[in-house]
């Protein structure tokens, strides 16, 4: 489960201090379905950055199944990322030049598992997200859709507890968006955290869990 | 990481941009084979130049008169050096070690056999010339073993000049003329080439005493020593120096072996070597700011996959060591061509040119493609930092 307790953000632009997050506080259990809403420079984007420990926060403590985060080092924190926590991008972030189960093989790759024993995990999570035809398919050889479930399909293969997805319809038509934010679901159905950033109502409105922030707080926390 | 993913991804990045990635190692290319070519080349006049040097044997020592120091007192005063004399090479006969010894006059005289003639180098010398220089008789013989106050007029020929003056006839026991004295000829060296320009052919040998009273001279110019290969050299520099200080009075002589000459020639040619190499060097380094500019064009091109991979979980140093590693691939690989290059180019030069000494030495192989190496890693180190320092949130982001 995820413990925010106050969190601060701020950013120094210049001469001026902009407070980005402002107290947040905000508990998150086991399975639950999430959804954040708000306009531009809300402050979701950096609550979902400081979710997935890509920032920290100015103050404030951020527990994860019950570890403070905030104190961990440079490399504690790219370990509980590569374990705990999945990323699903807008913009996919595949590297182009491996294929589709290369991509999907890259955490397990990093955390130095043999390729023997990758390939039935990779077979699997191909297949979870329907893609297992695609398996060596470059990403440009790929429709949107697809891109995204092999980033879906990467994200979920070390069993985070988190999967963390910031606008991941954003760049797909409504069709693709509909079956992306399909897997997300059956995936939370698993146990698995889901966090979607949105600016699509219809998408935020599916989850049990709908936080609406503005100005760097929350003003909306309805289940 | 497991070291084959290591290897597989740094491969796959750097075979992405197979046109750029060529570029880029054969810059690293050029400069090593420079370095190794002109190494090479170094090296190889280096070898021939000792070699030219040390075609008369390592085991041998100088006498030579007069000394190489200036004395602090008035020259006039003690600046009476006595010649060596053929009495001095007999003292140095019978010193521990020594096994021949040669006394050594030079000059130039008029030869005439029939109607021909020719002027050459006359060298006054002893019967243990081909032992000391390591020259042997064609035919016939060198020159006995006389008492060197009264030697016979023995002459014995170099191959250029029985051809010259003899033709196809047989010079042995034929009289020839050394200025106006009779010389009967009992033998014809061997063919011993040129050494640095000079025909060691056109010459002529006769005994030291008569050389001495021909050219008019006091003493001989140099005693040659050959020493027993197991002797211990600075203690028989030290004997000679001792005797001869006994018989001079002090020393008017200076001592020089062919060790110590092959180790100066030796250093000055190790010089001319580093500088030929360090020539090549420019270019290897050329090759690295190739390098260093290629990497950081990668890295701003791959912002995004940087910020994937701290998203993964990847941590610095292991971004730091992807970037690395491609930048020494692209060192090592152009290095490993730029040794092939330029080794076969120096090889090709060997056979085409053959009067050009070429020598690639292995050490040098292996010293330039770890210079090439060390030069990937210098090159790939600033942008491989830069990779691993980029903040993951700006990486994500940028466009």
């Amino acid at each position: 489960m995820i413990e925010l307790d106050s969190i601060e953000r701020v950013f120094q632009v210049g001469d001026e201090e902009v407070h980005a997050l402002k107290h947040v506080t905000l508990t998150i259990d086991k399975g639950e379905y999430l959804s954040i809403m708000g306009p531009s420079g809300s402050g979701k984007s950096t609550l979902l950055n400081i979710l997935g420990l890509l920032d920290r926060p100015t103050s404030g403590t951020y527990r994860l199944d019950g570890i403070d985060t905030t104190s961990m080092g440079d490399n504690e924190q790219a370990d509980t990322r590569r374990h705990r926590i999945g990323f699903v991008f807008q913009s996919y972030h595949l590297v182009p030049r491996l294929t589709a189960a290369e991509n999907v093989a890259l955490p397990l790759m990093l955390s130095g598992m043999a390729p023997k024993e990758r390939h039935v995990i990779v077979e699997q999570a191909l297949d979870n997200v329907d893609l297992l035809d695609r398996a060596e398919h470059r990403p440009d050889q790929l429709s949107g859709g697809q891109r995204q479930r092999v980033a879906i399909a990467r994200a979920t293969i070390m069993q985070p507890t988190i999967l963390l997805a910031d606008e991941p319809t954003g760049n797909l038509d409504h069709i693709s968006g509909e079956s992306v934010i399909e897997v997300l679901e059956a995936l939370n159905k698993q146990g698995i955290i889901l966090i979607v950033v949105t600016h699509d109502m219809d998408i935020g409105e599916r989850a049990a869990r709908r936080i609406r922030m503005v100005d760097g707080s929350i003003s909306k926390d309805v289940r | 990481m497991q070291a084959t993913d290591f290897i597989r991804l740094t491969l796959g990045s750097v075979f992405s941009q197979h046109l750029r990635s060529f570029l880029t190692a054969l810059g690293i290319a050029v400069g090593v084979a420079a370095v190794v070519l002109l190494t090479s080349i170094g090296e190889g006049v280096h070898r021939f130049v000792l070699a030219e040097f040390s075609q008369f044997g390592t085991n041998i020592l100088a006498v030579t008169p007069g000394k190489n120091t200036t004395f602090g007192m008035s020259g006039a005063v003690i600046n009476t050096v006595r010649p060596l004399t053929m009495e001095d090479a007999e003292a140095l006969k019978r010193v521990a070690d020594v096994e021949a010894v040669v006394s050594v006059v030079q000059g130039n005289a008029e030869v005439e056999f029939g109607k021909r003639s020719r002027r050459t180098m006359i060298i006054g010398a002893g019967h243990a010339v081909p032992a000391v220089w390591q020259m042997d008789v064609e035919i016939g013989r060198f020159l006995p073993d006389d008492d060197p106050r009264n030697a016979r007029a023995f002459a014995v020929l170099g191959s250029k000049m029985a051809d010259e003056l003899f033709g196809s006839r047989s010079p042995l026991g034929e009289i020839v003329r050394i200025a106006g004295e009779r010389f009967r000829v009992i033998g014809v060296m061997e063919s011993k080439g040129t050494m640095l320009g000079f025909d060691l052919d056109d010459t002529l040998f006769i005994p030291a005493g008569r050389a001495l009273e021909m050219f008019n001279r006091e003493g001989v110019m140099e005693i040659d020593l050959l020493y027993r290969s197991t002797a211990n050299v600075d203690q028989l520099e030290e004997q000679i120096s001792r005797l001869m200080q006994a018989r001079h009075g002090y020393e008017d002589f200076t001592i020089i072996t062919q060790e110590e000459m092959l180790e100066t020639l030796g250093s000055i040619l190790d010089i001319l070597t580093l500088a030929v190499g360090a020539l090549g060097g420019i270019s290897l380094l050329v090759g690295g700011v190739g390098i260093l500019t290629i990497m950081s064009i990668a890295v701003n091109e791959r912002t995004h996959e940087i910020g994937l991979l701290r998203a993964l979980g990847t941590r610095r140093r292991q971004v730091l060591g992807l970037f690395l590693g491609e930048a020494v691939l692209l060192s090592a690989t152009g290095g490993f061509a730029g040794l092939v290059i330029g080794a076969g180019g120096a090889a090709l030069l060997g056979l085409a040119i053959p009067a050009l000494p070429v020598h690639t030495p292995w050490y040098f192989v292996l010293l330039a493609e770890l210079m090439a190496v060390a030069i990937g890693v210098i090159a790939g180190v600033a942008p491989a930092r830069r990779a691993a320092s980029l903040d993951p949130v700006e990486a994500l982001r940028a466009e």
